[in-house]
């Protein structure tokens, strides 16, 4: 649905050169919650922004819904007719909800129709409707300034899908809004999305966003796209960054001479025979330093950090053995370490 | 001089401060409020960036807003002529008065629009809106308080003009506290005069806070004012 090859963007300002996008090859597919997520200056920004040709890529090219925006741009820095109306049929939810002081919710809601020119009795109905469906019916009246956060990024989301459109676009838009609204916001972009069918593609710095309604996910780090796949592949990846921040386990060696072994377990695998049975097979003791389960992208994932007696080079088999019941092993400290950066 | 002698002086002399002020203030938003706006779009980062339709109309604006009203009448006395066919009177003083108060006024509009959140400029953007649908949707509606209370400021200053106005036969309340207050010593009427100013320019003030309070109590902002960013060509 979105699919950007080789986006490249670079800022110039007084002399000095940024390079905020370095070759950013981006896959999201119809009907699907992408998350991206990285550290500040990372680049987020830039890349969303570059899906609507709000920022001309300086290289690189950005299809949405198998249109060519970056072919329809033209050369000139303002928008032509062709990439407004492409835009149109973009919704795009912001942090900081921009939604027009001097226009009542319904006008704001209606706002996009009318430079769709639509008729006033359609905006209105269509204003109405989607009211109704982020749960605002009653506010229809009120001006955004006597609302809360999260009722106006309600606003902003019915805002953005005025147009109907199938693609939608989220910079930030729970970073203003407490846990709670933050929780509510990202249900009702979950219903939205199964609902319409609507593909979201959400920026977020925060990994319990992607955790709650992702279905694949990629993480930026300088301009460039280090990890990325659907949850359940990430989950399955050894070493992966976003795997490990999205579902972290704690635990620290208790001496120099352990070795320290994350096991993930996915849908039904029992953990307890693998466990005894390493421990009775090779006659070793083994101590377990944390566990969780948790619900991941819809799915149920247990993840267990243990410890074994002597070096790595020592349980080489022991671990194979791990690896052999089909079970996903990370050695800490022996594959890529495992950083949980941006998980709060 | 007894009460009926004045009053009617009086009246005449509101009447035309009213006339003058009200036409130029007139002929200056109907000028000031598109240069304003383009003095934001031409400018670097603008919408329509085009530096050096920018620099010239900064100069111009800078220059016009500079110069001493008496010399800017005088200096346009040709022009007032070609306008009104003549260079005395109402009129001619309204020339003058519209003309020095189009750049005055196109720099309040510029710092009213330029206090429009970037954001929202964006959020049409993302809409597919052009140029011309942000300033009409956003940038007017968006900053419209502001206009309104940098129209109360231009009135108020048309008002103080109007007064050197009356040196070219314009009358109006400024030129009765010069020709009766200072040349004769009517006391008594240039306190009159000096009076009907103050509560003219009380109520102009007043009404004009009261119309953009009305509108800020609506509004205020979208949401946490976010950093000012200048306003991007996209
Ligand atoms: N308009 C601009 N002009 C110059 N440099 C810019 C501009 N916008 C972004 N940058 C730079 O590009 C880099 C990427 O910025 P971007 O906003 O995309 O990061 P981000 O991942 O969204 O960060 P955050 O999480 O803080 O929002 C940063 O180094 C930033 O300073
Ligand atoms: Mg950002």
């Amino acid at each position: 649905m979105i699919t950007t090859t080789g986006l490249t963007k670079v800022y110039r300002s007084r002399g000095r050169e940024v390079t905020a996008l370095d070759g950013v090859d981006l896959h999201v597919r119809e009907g699907e919650v992408y998350g991206v997520i990285g550290q500040s200056g990372a680049g987020k920004s830039s890349l969303i922004r570059c899906v609507n040709l709000l920022e001309r890529p300086t290289s690189g090219t950005v299809t949405v819904a198998g249109q060519d925006l970056t072919a329809l741009a033209g050369r000139g820095p303002r928008a032509g007719k062709e990439l407004r109306q492409a835009r149109s049929r973009i919704g795009m939810v912001f942090q900081h909800f921009n939604l027009l002081s001097s226009r009542t919710v319904q006008d704001n809601v209606e706002l996009p129709l009318e430079i769709l020119g639509k008729s006033g009795k359609e905006r209105s109905r269509k204003a109405l409707e989607l009211l109704d469906l982020v749960g605002l019916a009653d506010k229809a009246k009120a001006y955004p300034a006597q609302l809360s956060g999260g009722q106006k990024q309600r606003v902003g989301i019915a805002r953005a899908l005025a147009g109907d459109p199938k693609v939608l676009l989220s910079d930030e838009a729970t970073s203003a809004l407490d846990p709670e609204t933050t929780r509510s916001i990202l249900q009702l972009l979950r219903d939205l999305n199964r609902q319409l069918g609507l593909t979201v593609l959400l920026i977020t710095h925060e990994m319990d966003v992607v955790k709650s309604i992702c279905d694949s996910a990629a993480l930026m780090e300088n301009g460039r796209i280090v990890e990325s796949g659907t949850v359940s592949e990430l989950l399955a990846t050894p070493g992966s960054q976003l795997a490990s921040a999205l579902f972290p386990v704690a635990g620290e060696a208790t001496g120099d001479d352990r070795t320290v072994v994350d096991v993930t377990f996915h849908g039904e695998a029992a953990t307890q025979p693998v466990i005894s049975q390493l421990s009775r097979t090779y006659n070793i003791d083994i101590s377990i330093l944390g566990a969780a389960i948790d619900t991941v992208g819809g799915l149920q994932v247990g993840r267990m950090r243990i410890e074994l007696p002597g070096r790595y080079e020592d349980n080489v088999v022991p671990i194979g053995f791990l690896r052999e019941q089909g079970l996903q092993i990370d050695v800490v400290g022996q594959e890529p370490v495992l950083l949980v950066e941006g998980a709060k | 001089m007894s009460w009926s002698e004045m009053s009617p002086l009086l009246s005449q002399a509101c009447w035309d401060t009213l006339y003058m002020v009200g036409w130029s203030t007139l002929i200056a938003v109907v000028g000031g409020l598109p240069l304003g706006i383009l003095l934001v779009l031409t400018d670097r980062g603008g919408l329509l960036q085009n530096v050096v339709a920018n620099k010239v109309l900064g100069q111009v604006v800078n220059v016009a807003r500079s110069m001493p009203f008496i010399i800017l009448m005088v200096a346009l006395m040709t022009f007032t002529r070609w306008i009104t066919g003549t260079t005395i009177g109402r009129e001619a003083a309204i020339v003058p008065l519209a003309i020095g108060a189009i750049p005055f006024f196109a720099r309040l509009v510029e710092t009213s629009v330029r206090e429009v959140d970037g954001g929202l400029v964006e959020a049409v953007q993302s809409m597919g809106g052009n140029t011309w649908t942000i300033v009409r949707k956003v940038l007017v509606p968006e900053s419209l308080p502001s206009l309104i209370a940098g129209t109360t400021t231009t009135i108020v200053a048309l008002i103080g003009y109007s007064a050197m106005a009356g040196t070219v036969g314009a009358g109006g309340l400024g030129d009765i506290a010069i020709r009766y207050g200072y040349q004769r010593f009517e006391t008594e009427l240039m306190w009159i005069t000096v009076a009907i100013l103050a509560v003219v320019i009380s109520l102009i003030q007043f009404a004009g806070d009261f119309a953009a309070r009305s509108l800020h109590g609506r509004g205020g902002r979208s949401g946490p004012a976010p950093k000012l960013r200048l306003l991007k060509a996209k």
